[in-house]
């Protein structure tokens, strides 16, 4: 049975949503606008036997759910900018060793300190960039509180599935907004736990060895009895150092083409009257709210205005623009920074369309009234 | 478009005005309608600037913050003249008595919310629950039934009776006026 | 190698990228001894270890294994102790890893009083990267990045564990093995954060830059400058400027992390 409708937070939706996921490790530091998943995860973790721990900084952390994830229990941290920043050493050597992980980022305004109260959605290109070398990540980005449980369960998921750092992408709005919710029965949930490998069949276990074809190696955990090595080095199908090139390049191909070979599974998005659209706006976490909004209020005056709403970032759903009808003129890009995804959506439309930024970043959400605003500005000077 | 209610309380951090805001909003949804509630802080657990917001509506809610409430309640002169000026344009003010009033085009109900839990609850901290009183008796946005419910579930065990008297005591305040 | 041993090796890993002369086989020896002497499950055993020369120990060591980031080690370590209590977490750390850029996570867990033995491969300098001075480096001595002899001072770490709150505090040597692979079955029985700080020989930076001379007489300095700590009790301040103090500083009875996060478990259950 789904719970009754009740007003929840966001990340307390977080939350909710993890330990329905199968959450049983909660590492962090306190961080404005995040503090709060921390909070309501070291009150619910131990009531269903799980473990919360605060760590003395971000790192430690970070470090400390890798741990827990492969000794076998799903794990979360949550933080925002400064954090997240600190974090990304480690979210790297998880990239690498593809520990399966979630890493909750409530962007608050930046850089530096920054607006600690404030939204923002700046941190787009470090979520998919932000530590070193080449690597795959999965990004998501919740627009409702209610989404916020869905995607938290989502990034379990394909975190465990493709074995790989999952990272939420919220942001201040939505993390704080109290929003009415009703949770859906937990049984009804579609829960993926990371694959295992058949011992029975596998003589002698190789921790990085492609045995199903499909770029993901089944899992031990640590204390399963099969022991063996994890590093942050360059590793072969054993799991230790090795630096020959056909060995680094298998490693990085194969890391990258887990993700990419499987893109249609993980790209989310929703699409709003498009079909007929001579403007689309393209938008994702709280200002798609002001989109749609926006878009309600100029179709009702008889404009032909869309939307693309993502719900996946990282990788970047180019399928969405490849899509899109003939009718389509301009694009217009909302999001609360100075201008980030626009370039990627640049790229993916591969100058088919006029596309212009609609950036917010003075730490408030922008309103309807602003897309109305630039719609009609883009519309006239087309 | 739909029917969509803008509330702001606003005041200063330490009255309670994020909880009225959760009250008010669960109250809406205990009335089957849906409602979102977000704020503002500084950095201040207490003092500085505070408001709430919360938006109630019988259809799904997309924007989610307030831009031109129809209700604006000011507990502080600071508040007031911050928030009097982005008002819908048939929108009322609710005042506190200890503020001094000035010419706004919006319809003023002015009422000693703060003093009334200080005199007549004996507390000021539950001059929050008063303003839900006045909020619910004045403007309908919320059921009495809804709102007496919502407070019960959120307010602190053993202070029950306390809040309900306050609500009460913040409805008599909006009888006695006509 | 006593033929008994080699299970505890991934034979097939070695020979070591360690110098000749260089202590870490000593130590990671000494582990090994002190695991097979306690008859420890060995798949119940998990080593974990940052970055340095030191931390290459563990992928010659045949248990779960976990070669993390620079200095991080413990914060890995405290999460697969906290996910799994039944496992048996030892972390391998250098001079650099541990006091440096660990610093902050060595003091932490000391404080936790989390149950993982650490054990700390102290060359006074940091090798993987060619000689540069380390917290524990003593003053005046030389490295790379001090050209004209040291002037940070050093940690003792054993004090600093001690202050922080780790509840088995042990040094030894390279030199001493038997006594450190007491050492080592103490920290590893010990219910509680341990730490056994181990004074290691790096001929190749530290020996040369130090002009201290070759491995063997690096290793008859351990002999000869070594005091224990009970002989340390009777020495002036002067007397023991130039010794190291080997011995055990801490064995106290502490509530350990774990086990009292299970009691917050049952209470939270308790309460709902």
């Amino acid at each position: 049975m789904s719970s009754m409708p009740r007003l929840m937070q966001g990340n307390e939706a977080c939350v909710e949503g993890a330990i329905a996921a199968g959450m049983r490790f909660y590492a962090g530091y306190p961080i404005t606008p995040s503090t709060e998943i921390a909070e309501l995860a070291a009150e619910k973790l131990p009531k269903v036997g799980g473990k919360f721990i605060q760590m003395e900084d971000e790192i430690a952390s970070m470090g400390a759910v890798i741990g827990a994830s492969l000794a076998g229990l799903k794990a979360m941290t949550a933080t925002s900018g400064p954090g997240f920043s600190l974090k990304q050493e480690n979210i790297g050597f998880a990239c690498l060793t593809e520990v399966p992980c979630v890493i909750v980022n409530v962007q608050r305004g930046g850089p530096s300190t920054g607006q600690p109260t404030l939204p923002a959605q700046g941190d787009v290109m470090q979520a998919r960039w932000g530590t070193h070398g080449d690597h795959p990540i999965i990004v998501l980005s919740p627009s409702y509180v209610r989404e916020v449980f869905d995607l938290t369960v989502r990034a379990f998921n394909l975190s465990e599935k493709y074995r790989v750092p999952c990272i939420l992408l919220m942001d201040e709005v939505v993390g704080h907004l109290r929003e009415k919710v009703q949770l859906p029965d937990p049984s009804s949930l579609k829960i993926i736990n990371r694959k295992k490998p058949d011992l029975s069949k596998i003589s002698n276990y190789n921790p990085y060895q492609d045995y199903d074809g499909d770029g993901i190696p089944p899992m031990v955990n640590f204390g399963e009895g099969v022991p063996y090595h994890v590093t942050g080095l360059i590793h072969d199908i054993t799991g230790f150092p090795s630096t020959k090139p056909e060995v680094t390049e298998y490693l990085i191909t194969r890391l990258m083409r887990k993700i990419y070979n499987n893109i249609d599974d993980i790209v989310e998005y929703e699409k709003h009257f498009t079909e007929d659209a001579e403007t689309v706006i393209v938008s994702f976490g709280s200002p798609a709210r002001s989109a749609i909004r926006a878009v309600k209020i100029l179709r009702s005056e008889g404009e032909n205005v869309g939307l693309i709403r993502l719900k996946t970032i990282w990788p970047f759903p180019r399928k969405a623009f490849r899509e899109l009808p003939l009718t389509v003129k301009n694009i217009i890009v909302a999001e609360m920074n100075f201008g980030q995804l626009i370039e990627t959506v640049e790229a993916a439309c591969e100058g088919k369309f006029n596309i212009v930024g609609l950036n917010k970043y003075n730490g408030e959400l922008m309103s309807p009234d602003e897309v109305v605003a630039k719609v009609r500005e883009v519309s006239k000077n087309a | 478009m739909e029917e969509r209610i803008e509330i702001r309380l606003s005041g200063s951090g330490g009255q309670g005005l994020i909880l009225a805001g959760i009250i008010l909003a669960e109250a809406a949804i205990l009335d089957g309608k849906n409602a979102v509630q977000s704020q503002s802080y500084g950095p201040e657990a207490r003092g500085g600037a505070s408001r709430a917001e919360v938006v109630i509506s019988s259809r799904e809610i997309d924007y989610p913050k307030v831009t031109r409430p129809q209700i604006l309640l000011a507990l502080t002169d600071e508040a007031f003249h911050k928030f009097k000026d982005n008002m819908a344009e048939d929108g009322i003010i609710i005042l506190d008595s200890s503020i001094k009033k000035v010419d706004t085009s919006n319809k003023i109900i002015q009422l000693p919310i703060i003093e009334t839990a200080r005199k007549d609850i004996g507390k000021s901290m539950v001059a929050n629950i008063v303003a839900v009183g006045v909020i619910t008796e004045l403007t309908k946005v919320v059921s009495r039934q809804a709102a007496e419910k919502a407070i019960l579930n959120r307010v602190p065990k053993g202070t029950e009776d306390l809040n309900i008297r306050a609500f009460y005591a913040g409805c008599s305040l909006v009888e006695n006026l006509s | 190698m006593r033929k008994n041993l080699e299970k505890y090796y991934r034979i097939d890993k070695l020979p070591h990228i360690w110098c000749p002369g260089c202590g870490n086989g000593i130590i990671t020896g000494a582990l090994v001894r002190a695991i097979d002497n306690l008859k420890l499950d060995k798949d119940k055993i998990c080593i974990v270890s940052g970055i340095g020369c030191s931390s290459r120990a563990p992928g010659y060591l045949n248990f779960n294994t976990l070669h993390t980031t620079h200095g991080r080690a413990l914060a890995f370590a405290t999460g697969i102790k906290l996910a799994r209590p039944e496992l048996k977490v030892i972390v391998l750390t250098g001079d650099g890893d541990c006091a440096a850029i660990g610093g902050n996570h060595f003091i932490h867990a000391c404080r936790r009083n989390i149950d993982i033995t650490t054990i700390v491969f102290n060359n006074s300098i940091y090798g993987m990267t060619s000689g540069q001075y380390s917290p524990l480096t003593p003053v005046g001595a030389y490295a790379t990045t001090a050209p004209y002899g040291n002037i940070d001072r050093n940690f003792d770490l054993c004090k600093l564990a001690e202050a922080a709150g780790a509840t088995y505090v042990a040094r030894g040597t390279v030199y001493h093995v038997p006594q450190l692979i007491k050492y080592i079955e103490k920290a590893l029985l010990h219910k509680g954060f341990s730490v056994v700080e181990t004074i290691s020989t790096c001929p190749t930076y530290f020996g040369r830059k130090n002009k201290l001379g070759s491995p063997v007489k690096m290793m008859e300095m351990l002999r000869d400058n070594t005091v224990s700590a009970k002989a340390a009790e009777r020495m002036s301040k002067e007397e023991l400027a130039s010794k190291i103090v080997i011995g055990e500083f801490a064995e106290i009875n502490a509530p350990e992390y774990t086990e009292e996060y299970m009691k917050i478990i049952k209470r939270a259950q308790r309460e709902e």
